[in-house]
């Protein structure tokens, strides 16, 4: 236990973009919390690890659309994608947190879901499914959550414009 | 394998409200029974169906199932319950949300920073300090001001939120009461909130939603006499909460109508994700506050009050001492609040002050830039989460440089803790689900944004 939190420390230290491996996958800092870049296939498998290393509690998960922000500081390694998957991770035994950001391609937008490891994240998963198309495999429930059952397309995906409600009142913008 | 083409694990819908609706238990998988009972324990199949049998194996025409909501003055905004009822034996309940989605997410990316306060203040809208709060501190971690922000300030956000969080405790307080039928507290609880939101109208001139908290600071000083106001409600609310120990604390139908209902142990808490009241009444000392201190908490001197049985009474007890250590807060803040300024006096920040404007052309138009374009914000991202007063809020900000966020994100409490209600409700009455849902205290406004 003592020599990985020591890890995590040495990487959470100087707040540069130092790349190191952490649990097997590439890991960065950003703004002094420890964030790892595991493939889609080693996802599932860190997040258990995390797990057993004590990070218990899936405090958050999210998606990210990067459509018109590709070329985002990413650690060296890491190939960007459209879609990213935010988890973050917190252990209330040693009180810190982690994050662990996984790239989802646009060709192919699954994910294996994270209920076997932490049921918790299942209303996070079903939203980020409504709300980018995201598809988690394996998920008991993967239907939309906060857009009604009909509704088309995924609104926080980029390219999903903004509605306008048209103004009444002459000369003003509608 | 595409999004398309990908179709769910379970049966198709059999109601006319498509594939979200709950169907029959007996047209069950393994895998949702599973779900349903067992997941969270990390039962195997076989045993989670066992214990799906509950109380004994009904039959198909025995069971109904019915809507509680999502009109119902007891879910606490427009949240839908599908309880499937034997009798009157909650079976499984399903909670359905999203009737008051508003995409605050979506407009958060379309404003900027600096106007980014006017939307999440509306999300949790019992305890609006708190979302503004988080915002601004994930914003100043984005800047990299956070550890610039004046000392007045600090304590100011701190003496806001704890007024918040009491003010927030007390509309709980109310809606429990009226939700088990004591429509007397539901009035006092409202009326004690009232002289809060009192106080906080006179510092930010609305009740609600302030967009008071902003990044780099607040948007003015606190009034003059807010010391003698923040006295009187120390000296006012202490004996409304001895009032309320008379009322529901040791009155026998209050403690049978909570006690042992609802419960949840650690291991479900946790593996729920579940945070704040409901992790601590299970008797898991969590609090941000003190576990992973923000602002001065780490100078504070408070308790961390936790249960035991992690059921509906030890929260409702959680909440109404927490009103009395949010009390001692507030006491310790009144008596080191510093002088000095109440933002950070840095230009790309901070606007102006209004005086400046009638003086200078060049305040002016900073001022006018400043509102308008909004101030650019490094690439970067950032998590931050704070103790609301219903567990962590996060707020989860990705940033492209530019003066609007690229994506806000923010992790409600509520929206976690809702997932809980299957869980807790398993077995009991339909009249136990009214006290259940009303123990973890949701605010819609959180769940859905």
């Amino acid at each position: 236990m003592s020599e990985v939190s020591d890890d995590t420390t040495l990487a959470a230290g100087d707040g540069s973009d130092a790349t190191t491996d952490l649990y097997g996958c590439i890991a960065g800092d950003s703004l002094g919390q420890t964030v790892l870049h595991p493939t889609r296939e080693q996802y599932v498998d860190v997040i258990k690890t995390l797990a057993d290393e004590g990070f218990t509690l899936v405090i958050d998960l999210c998606g990210v659309d990067y459509l018109q922000h590709m070329r985002r500081p990413l650690p060296a390694g890491v190939v960007p994608e459209r879609f990213e998957v935010v988890v973050n991770l917190l252990d209330i035994t040693h009180r810190r947190r982690i994050r662990v950001r996984v790239q989802v391609p646009d060709s192919d937008p699954t994910l294996p879901s994270l209920f076997d490891v932490h049921p918790g994240s299942e209303a996070y998963e079903r939203e980020t499914y409504d709300m980018f198309g995201v598809v988690f495999t394996d998920h008991p429930d993967m239907t939309r959550i906060l857009m009604p059952e009909d509704w088309d397309g995924h609104p926080l995906r980029k390219d999903y414009a903004v509605g306008t409600i048209p103004v009444q009142f002459k000369g003003a913008n509608s | 394998m595409t999004a398309t083409d990908w179709t769910p694990s379970r049966a198709p819908a059999q109601t006319s409200e498509g594939a979200q609706e709950m169907t029959a238990r007996s047209e069950m998988g393994p895998r949702e029974l599973l779900r349903e009972v067992g997941s969270v324990l990390r039962m195997s199949e076989a045993e989670a169906a066992l214990l799906g049998d509950l109380p004994e194996d009904p039959d198909e025409d025995q069971t109904m199932i019915i809507n509680m909501g999502p009109q119902h003055p007891s879910t606490h905004g427009v949240l839908r319950l599908m309880l499937e009822l034997q009798g009157e034996t909650v079976l499984r309940c399903k909670p359905i949300i999203g009737y008051l989605h508003t995409g605050m997410e979506k407009t958060g990316e379309q404003l900027t920073f600096m106007q980014g306060g006017t939307n999440v203040t509306r999300m949790d809208y019992l305890s609006p300090m708190a979302n503004e709060l988080v915002f601004s501190m994930a914003t100043e971690k984005l800047l990299g001001i956070d550890g610039d922000i004046p000392e007045r300030a600090v304590w100011m956000r701190m003496l806001l939120a704890e007024l918040n969080r009491m003010s927030s405790h007390l509309l709980f307080m109310a809606t429990n009461g009226m939700d088990l039928g004591a429509v007397s507290m539901m009035i006092y609880g409202w009326r004690e909130r009232e002289e809060v939101l009192r106080f906080f109208q006179r510092v930010t001139g609305l009740r609600m939603n302030h967009n008071f908290i902003r990044p780099g600071g607040l948007a003015a000083d606190l009034p003059p006499g807010w010391r003698d106001d923040v006295l009187r409600l120390l000296d006012l609310i202490p004996e409304r909460l001895e009032e309320y120990d008379i009322l529901m604390t040791g009155q026998p139908i209050w403690r049978e109508r909570l006690q042992g209902v609802g419960v949840i142990t650690p291991d479900e808490a946790l593996a729920l994700g579940a945070v704040g009241p409901i992790l601590r009444s299970t008797g898991v000392a969590w609090d941000l506050r003190r576990d992973m201190p923000y602002l001065r908490y780490d100078e504070m001197d408070f308790d961390v009050i936790v249960g035991t049985y992690g059921d509906a009474y030890d929260r409702y007890a959680i909440r109404l001492n927490e009103i009395r250590e949010s009390m001692k807060i507030v006491r310790q803040i009144l008596d080191r609040m510093p002088e000095g300024d109440f933002r950070i006096q840095d230009k790309k920040v901070t606007p102006p002050p209004r005086a400046r404007i009638d003086e200078s052309m060049e305040a002016l138009i900073h001022h006018f830039k400043i509102f308008t374009e909004g101030f650019k914000v490094p690439e970067g991202e950032v998590y931050m989460g704070i103790e609301s007063p219903r567990g962590e809020i996060g707020c989860y900000i990705a940033s492209d440089g530019s003066p609007t966020p690229y994506r806000m994100h923010m992790r409600a409490p509520s929206f976690a803790n809702i997932q809980c209600l299957p869980h807790m409700m398993r077995g009991g009455l339909v009249a136990d689900a009214v006290a259940v849902i009303s123990s973890v205290d949701p605010v819609l406004g959180d769940v859905d944004r």
